[in-house]
């Protein structure tokens, strides 16, 4: 806290301290339940027996076009043979998601961390409260909503799906690992 | 542990005879690019890959492979597969140019103007973008992408390794430099 930085569009350039420690693998992954659109609503325990990944992230209209949401959205083909349902979580409202999912094309679900707010990224280990936005974290559950991997990138990095593809594969050939 | 682990992204795919590479297979420094046809960014990075050429000379090596974000670029297909075509008969970098030195005109029309202007055979050019001859290869280009943590186009690895932050002319050529200088 010795200086304050302001933030500028540039989420890069965002206060460096990080937030809490993300919650690890073999951790039970909190449950929730959150607007997917301003009348719809999306609950973890929907998707009990399939995996699951979670993309925290920071906000909705990042300056970039290749940027972490749509890089899924191309990728989701790969996710989806897995079996597996991608969930972007963010403190934007349902609004803001809606505007930002039908001008990026995307067909996954955004939900909104917004009341309160950052409360799921919070019980996750995700949430920059000096900055008031959800950090890059991910998190890929089994089908018993398990944490297999979790990672947590620094904000202005986004961190790709490679590692994603990686845990969805190593979780396949057996589901509970002791 | 307030930053988190950090996880190297590496090439998986390495540089081979399936590449377009510019520059000697000697050069100690190797660039290599995912980019997009109709992404912008990519657009921005082209004149700065060119000048970072210029002044490593042959020094570095610049490879480009293929990371069409199609969902928002619907033009980057076959753009790409454009580029392919055209390096079917030997003219892949000056279609890579003419695309991202006419960005966004990527009609279908637009990419048999500029084959027109490169002399290829253009009967043969229309045929293998029709038929998605060269898609494969560019869903090759793009998974590797993809498995080795690419993460937005463009997106550069410098000898193997992903190169984060900015990617301007300064800051490109001493990343390269530093390589360069390491004995192999």
């Amino acid at each position: 806290m010795s200086d304050t930085k302001t933030p500028t569009p540039r989420d890069y350039s965002w206060s460096t301290a990080g937030p809490d420690r993300p919650l690890e693998a073999g951790t039970p992954a909190p449950p929730f339940t959150l607007h997917s659109t301003p009348d719809q609503t999306v609950s973890l325990s929907d998707f009990r027996g399939q995996p699951v990944i979670l993309a925290f992230y920071p906000a909705d209209w990042s300056p970039v076009c290749g940027d972490q949401m749509a890089l899924y959205n191309q990728i989701l083909p790969e996710f989806r043979r897995h079996k597996a349902e991608l969930l972007g979580i963010s403190v934007d409202g349902a609004w803001c998601h809606r505007a930002f999912a039908e001008h990026r094309n995307l067909h996954f679900p955004l939900l909104a961390d917004f009341e309160p707010k950052g409360a799921v990224a919070r019980a996750y280990g995700a949430y920059r409260s000096q900055d008031g936005v959800a950090a890059r974290a991910l998190f890929v559950l089994d089908g018993e909503g398990i944490i297999r991997w979790s990672h947590l990138s620094p904000l202005g990095i986004n961190p790709g799906a490679d590692g994603i593809l990686e845990a969805l594969e190593s979780m396949r050939p057996a589901t509970r690992a002791a | 542990m307030a930053i988190g682990q950090s996880r190297v992204a590496r090439l998986v795919m390495p540089v081979s005879e399936r590449d377009h590479v510019q520059g000697p297979p000697t050069a100690p420094a190797t660039l290599v690019e995912y980019g997009d046809y109709e992404c912008p960014f990519c657009g921005q990075a082209h004149p700065i890959v060119k000048a970072v050429q210029a002044r490593l000379g042959p020094r570095m090596r610049y490879v480009f492979r293929h990371f069409p974000l199609t969902e928002i670029h619907p033009r980057a297909l076959p753009a790409a597969e454009a580029a392919e075509a055209a390096g079917a008969q030997g003219r892949f970098w000056q279609m890579h140019d003419l695309l991202y030195e006419n960005q966004p005109a990527f009609s279908d029309p637009d990419l048999v103007r500029y084959a027109t202007a490169l002399g290829l055979d253009v009967p043969r050019f229309v045929t293998e973008v029709a038929e998605h001859v060269y898609e494969p290869r560019i869903r090759e280009d793009f998974m590797s992408g993809v498995r080795s943590g690419v993460n937005g186009t463009p997106t550069f690895f410098i000898n193997g390794i992903r190169h984060d932050g900015p990617w301007d002319v300064a800051t490109l050529t001493n990343a390269l430099l530093a390589v360069a200088r390491v004995p192999a």
